[in-house]
């Protein structure tokens, strides 16, 4: 279907594509096989501008949307989902900067993030926190001019590979999730190490790792935003992060279908390509249907959170939720479509299947996301009544 | 660092189908592409501009669709171009082409020229050498890697049949450059924003004050009578006996097919 993109956008979109195709798709396999960080690609897609598209001009980015960048999403998605993972992680942990980062903060580091010359990551899991944000166990005490940080941060993605993280802390256990803050804290500080590196059922390109810090001391300038706005950092981030998670879906569902077609059209049986079986067609049509009606919802999510609305947690919620639930359908639909040989590693649908399970599950469980929708409904329900 | 690099759009052969009554190229609805080779010169030359700063202008003789290339090449990161375009310029061959070429870096004035080692529709390898004998400057062909680069002094290997050879030139030198060079880069999207914008200089004959008599039809000593693929024909005949009588049967064979 034609989304009447600009001749900016459709140029992002060409471009990720060529990129999916030339230098993702060839290497996809093995990097899933390996377990293999995609440095190769991460440094095709920093020189090709991709690393700033959703950052300001004035930092060196190309000033554009969340829209731009699902855009990019997508299309990688469609390609291996490790690779865009690590490619939207990124944008994950800059949004804090981004979002509440002081001027001073934003001219540090916004311009080597938007050149792809440092990757970033977020730190916001920890053992006993993740979908509970206020369970946050880790702790930051100040100390003269440095904040004292203490406690490990689990599953991690792009721990280790990046540069730059911005990592969610207790500066005042007593307050719960008002007690949280948010900081940067840059590779190689004192007291900052890595755990151990997660083995992964799918997603196997992208490096998930724990993130320890033991009396790790950084500036107090490092603070983002002020004591205690920890929560609403993280919160604000995960609203403007979600769509791009629903991008994902998108892109991998169509990947998986376009797959799934094709062996379709080339696999005989009875004498005639299955694709002429009625079978076969109405589970295409199902799930090309939900791919399009999932790709409306994103594109229409991503452009009303553009569009500079506060509150827009329910909206970026089911475009996450729905989205990704599309994902995890078709990609086993496709498998099923291909029979033997979308079980078959040779073939690309398993790994998609595997790869799209994660959606339904970071950046908030899809369980989490419902929970968003019904808080953001009571309050709808209620000011109606009023 | 003034840098120039030779391209040339070609028709993209991958896409290419042969018309199986007359065997010629159908070249209807065939995409154009920059001519791979010049990829990995434009790499080299956008790789030495990164170094030593300076400027990469790309430059080619083509009609004016080959502006479509030059877009191209700006999208990946040179920084000007320049299209030698001009009725005048038709049916040149390679001597009448690198004489083109050569007469435009005079005005256009450069310390490195890259070329692809060879075009993929041509394939005579001719130009890159040609256009420096023209400019009689030196050339070093099929680089493979530059091993140092400063004010005046340049340092490469050079692919041979067997291992490389260290070649030391000054400049200005023009290059012709091996796909095992490095891996060229894809384009950006600042640089496929600036491309859209960008200004593409036309030169035609009087602005590269070109002779009449170098160029074109008429410019051009090579005459192309007819493109066939030629037919391979083998025969083969067993020789029987005694050595003597097979050295004597060679003799006769060879003496019949007038090779003795």
């Amino acid at each position: 279907m034609d989304y009447f993109l600009t001749e900016e956008q459709q140029m992002i979109r060409d471009l990720a594509k060529e990129i999916a195709d030339e230098k993702v798709m060839p290497v996809r396999a093995e990097l899933d096989e390996k377990e293999e960080f995609p440095w190769d690609i991460m440094k095709t897609l920093a020189q090709s501008d991709f690393m700033g598209i959703y950052i300001p001009e004035e930092y060196g980015g190309m000033g554009k949307g969340g829209f731009e960048f699902s855009l990019a999403v997508e299309e990688l998605s469609r390609a291996c989902l490790g690779v865009s993972t690590s490619y939207a992680a990124n944008a994950l942990g800059t949004y804090p900067i981004l979002l509440y980062g002081s001027e001073a903060q934003k001219k540090k580091y916004l311009p080597e993030i938007a050149s792809g010359q440092r990757l970033v990551a977020f730190g916001l899991t920890e053992a006993n926190a993740g979908s509970d944000a206020a369970g946050v166990q880790t702790t930051a005490k100040l100390e003269g001019n440095e904040y004292v940080l203490n406690g490990t941060k689990q599953w991690i993605t792009n721990g280790g590979e990046a540069e730059i993280y911005t990592i969610i802390a207790m500066t005042d256990k007593n307050k719960g999730a008002r007690g949280a803050s948010a900081f940067i804290v840059e590779k190689g500080t004192p007291g900052f190490t890595f755990g151990k590196k997660e083995n992964k059922l799918g997603i196997r390109a992208s490096s998930t790792r724990e993130l320890v810090f033991e009396n790790c001391r950084i500036p107090k300038e490092n603070l983002i935003s002020k004591e205690g706005m920890g929560f609403i950092v993280a919160m604000k981030t995960l609203d403007k992060s979600r769509t791009g998670v629903g991008a994902q879906g998108v892109g991998v569902a169509q990947g998986a279908f376009d797959a799934a077609a094709n062996y379709a059209r080339e696999r005989h049986q009875f004498g005639q390509p299955v694709i002429s079986f009625q079978a076969v067609q109405h589970m295409l049509a199902d799930m090309a249907t939900q791919i399009e009606a999932a790709r409306a919802l994103v594109y229409s999510v991503a452009k009303y959170v553009d569009s500079g609305m506060k509150d827009v947690s329910k909206e970026s919620a089911m475009a996450k939720l729905f989205a990704t639930d599309v994902a995890m359908k078709v990609t086993i639909d496709a498998v099923q479509v291909m029979g033997g040989a979308g079980y078959m590693r040779e073939y690309p649908v398993e790994k998609m299947m595997r790869d799209a399970k994660i959606l339904q599950i970071y950046e908030g469980t899809n369980q989490i996301q419902r929970n968003v929708i019904g808080q953001a409904l009571i309050k709808e329900t209620a000011r109606k009544k009023d | 660092m003034n840098i120039i690099v030779c391209i040339k759009q070609v028709p993209d052969t991958a896409e290419i189908r042969i018309n199986p009554e007359t065997n010629t190229l159908m070249r209807e609805g065939v995409p154009s592409i920059i001519n791979p080779f010049d990829l990995h010169a434009l790499e080299a030359g956008i790789k030495i501009k990164e170094q030593l700063g300076g400027k990469v202008l790309v430059l080619t003789m083509g009609p004016p669709q080959a502006e479509t290339a030059l877009r191209e090449a700006i999208s990946i990161g040179a920084d000007e171009a320049v299209l030698l375009s001009d009725r005048a310029f038709a049916g040149s061959d390679t001597w009448a082409t690198s004489y083109i070429l050569a007469q435009a870096v005079r005005k256009l004035g450069a310390d490195i020229i890259f070329c692809g080692k060879q075009a993929i529709d041509g394939d005579t390898a001719q130009v890159g050498p040609e256009t420096a004998e023209f400019l009689g400057i030196p050339h070093i062909s099929y680089v493979i890697k530059i091993e140092e680069i400063k004010d005046n002094y340049i340092r490469v290997q050079r692919l041979m049949d067997e291992g490389y050879d260290i070649v030391e030139s000054g400049l200005p030198v023009l290059l012709t450059v091996v796909k095992e060079l490095n891996q060229p880069r894809m384009p950006s999207l600042k640089g496929k924003m600036a491309a859209k914008k960008a200004e593409i200089k036309k030169m035609g004959q009087a602005e590269i004050e070109a002779d009449e008599n170098n160029i074109g039809l008429k410019g051009s000593p090579t005459q192309v009578k007819n493109i066939f693929a030629p037919q391979v024909k083998t025969e083969r005949k067993m020789l029987a006996g005694a050595p003597e009588e097979q050295v004597d049967a060679l003799i006769a064979e060879l003496r019949g097919i007038k090779c003795l």
